[in-house]
């Protein structure tokens, strides 16, 4: 690391808590910001000197109040006639400010300051964008490059997010036993929405938005040091971990998708699988079961197999059983019909995602799966169809590039029997 | 005399080094482990997982599980070594060493009292 890194490194690691405690100080996303941005500066120039404060986000959040309030005292000298709201809010902090910092409270700033980024009016695209500048701290030209648009559309797309989540009403007080479940769960879900922006992306684009994953799992590793006992945090943690242990095996060299069964299992990452088992192992003690909980088993049993032909598809049914039941969808359904067509079959598997066909006739996943069973049963003229029809709702080229593999291994296990019969 | 050279350091901060970082970091330690292997002096060496995997079982009558890490500190214990030094002096210098690779953070030094190799765990 150079001289500076460690401070980079420090502020980052010090931002969600020190912005949450000055969120909870001025109850305002800008303010607050602003703040934890100044007093960043003056850390740039005190830390090299006199090395590093023993608590750096106490430091920034002291150092942040402070900086504001002059701020505000200064213009107050220079304007006579101040709002009148701004003097009350300042009174206000000045008078916290004598109290000694309080540490206590920094569980639920953090999860504030993350759970007004879930706004519900917010869409997932904007929560996450949101989520990756006030909380991770990522500058809005990150952000665009992981998002594929150019910086002016990102900072206006914050801006608009911003002026929202400003509006809403958040409260400000400890949050109840109830509130704070419900706020957890909705920022596990955002969590879980800035990995599949990075999971989702082609091979193509995969280096460049693969740090989304890495931050997610940051962020679920963070949630889950606050809320130490919640098993669906430990399923959610290791679910990311588990899934992104495979990123490296996910892409060939061209960047064309990878299915499991042909990964070189060699590249997962070990210790990545084995924090995720750790965690499963923690959730399941304490038999509550949930949804993330449920797919990390899934993904577990996955990484637990040397082979393809390891895997416990009898379990995964199971799981994915349990998962419908809890959380009825069709993707799931269709999940699970990729168990059952090795547990029982690729007519069962088939007949499974028949009723789907309806809800499901613009997922280009529903159609690769369909054309792979058909193909597995030998119909290779359906099979054919249903790849031509995947290959129009193709959300990658990667994707495309994938199932025109497929098509191509029709084409060749139809031709030569054509040759033969010319003979 | 064999001594422990214990690691802490604060996670969030460690977390947030990328996959180059970490990786500089452990080859700077690396070169420092080499030269006491060579000596001889090179024990067990271990890096724990993140503090979020850990459980904590207080001996109480009975026993309670709880999630998380014995110590609610500012900086955790992260993993460890054991070294063969002469003397304390010696083992400060080592700690010197492997913190001049790795800076920030803390050692604690203390002296083993009873050491039970085991085998390698398969």
């Amino acid at each position: 690391m150079t001289d500076t890194a460690w401070i980079d490194a420090a502020l980052s690691s010090a931002r969600p808590q020190a912005v949450g405690a000055l969120l909870r100080y001025f109850r305002n996303l800008d303010t607050a910001e602003e703040a934890f941005q100044n007093a960043c500066l003056r850390a740039l120039k005190s830390w090299p000197q006199n090395g590093p404060p023993r608590d750096p986000a106490a430091w920034l959040i002291m150092v942040g109040r402070n900086v504001a309030i002059d701020e505000v005292r200064r213009s107050r000298k220079q304007a006579p006639l101040p709002e009148d709201e701004a003097i009350s809010d300042l009174d206000d902090a000045e008078e916290r400010l004598a109290e000694r910092l309080d540490g206590s409270h920094y569980r639920d700033d953090i999860l504030r300051l993350l759970f007004i980024c879930c706004h519900p009016e917010l869409p997932a695209t904007q929560q996450i964008a949101l989520a990756l500048r006030v909380v991770s701290g990522l500058t809005v030209k990150q952000i665009a490059r992981a998002f594929l648009v150019s910086e002016a559309a990102m900072e206006q797309r914050i801006t608009r997010a911003k002026a929202r989540v400003g509006d809403a009403d958040v409260p400000f007080e400890t949050p109840g036993a109830v509130e704070r479940a419900e706020r957890l769960s909705a920022v596990a879900a955002m969590i879980y929405l800035i990995f599949n922006e990075g999971y989702s992306a082609g091979g193509d684009t995969a280096e460049i938005r693969g740090p989304l994953c890495e931050e997610a799992i940051r962020l679920a590793r963070l949630l889950l040091r606050l809320f130490q006992g919640e098993p669906e945090i430990m399923g959610l943690t290791a679910l990311l971990l588990l899934q992104h242990a495979r990123a490296v095996a996910r892409f060939d060299a061209d960047g064309a998708l990878v299915l499991l069964d042909d990964q070189d299992r060699g590249l997962w990452n070990q210790p990545m699988i084995a924090e995720g088992l750790a965690l499963i192992d923690k959730a399941m003690r304490h038999r509550r079961s949930g949804p993330y909980q449920i797919q990390a088993a899934i993904a577990a049993l996955h990484a637990r197999a040397a082979t393809p032909e390891e895997t416990d598809w009898t379990q995964i049914d199971l799981l994915y059983g349990a998962l419908e039941i809890m959380q009825p969808s069709p993707v799931v359904t269709l999940n699970r019909a990729v168990a059952v067509s090795k547990v029982r079959g690729a007519e069962a598997a088939l007949e499974m995602i028949e009723p789907l066909s309806s809800r499901l006739s613009n997922y280009f996943h529903y159609f690769g799966v369909r054309g792979a069973f058909l193909m597995q049963l030998g119909r290779n003229e359906e099979a054919r169809m249903a790849f031509d029809r995947a290959i129009a709702l193709a959300n990658t080229s990667a994707e495309a590039a994938h199932i025109r593999m497929h098509l191509d291994r029709l084409m060749r296990d139809s031709a030569p029997r054509d040759a033969e019969a010319g003979k | 005399m064999l001594y422990a050279i214990l690691c802490y350091h604060d996670e969030d901060f460690v977390g947030s080094w990328t996959k180059e970082q970490d990786a500089a970091v452990m080859k700077k330690l690396a070169v420092v482990q080499d030269k006491l292997k060579k000596q001889g002096r090179l024990g067990p060496v271990a890096r724990l997982l993140p503090t979020t995997s850990a459980t904590t079982l207080r001996k109480d009558d009975p026993p309670v599980v709880l999630d998380g890490p014995y110590a609610e500190t500012k900086e955790q214990l992260l993993g460890f070594y054991l070294v063969d030094c002469g003397n304390l002096d010696e083992a400060v210098d080592v700690a010197r060493d492997l913190g001049a690779a790795n800076p920030g953070g803390a050692y604690e030094i203390r002296p083993v009292g009873l050491f039970q190799p085991g085998g390698e765990p398969t």
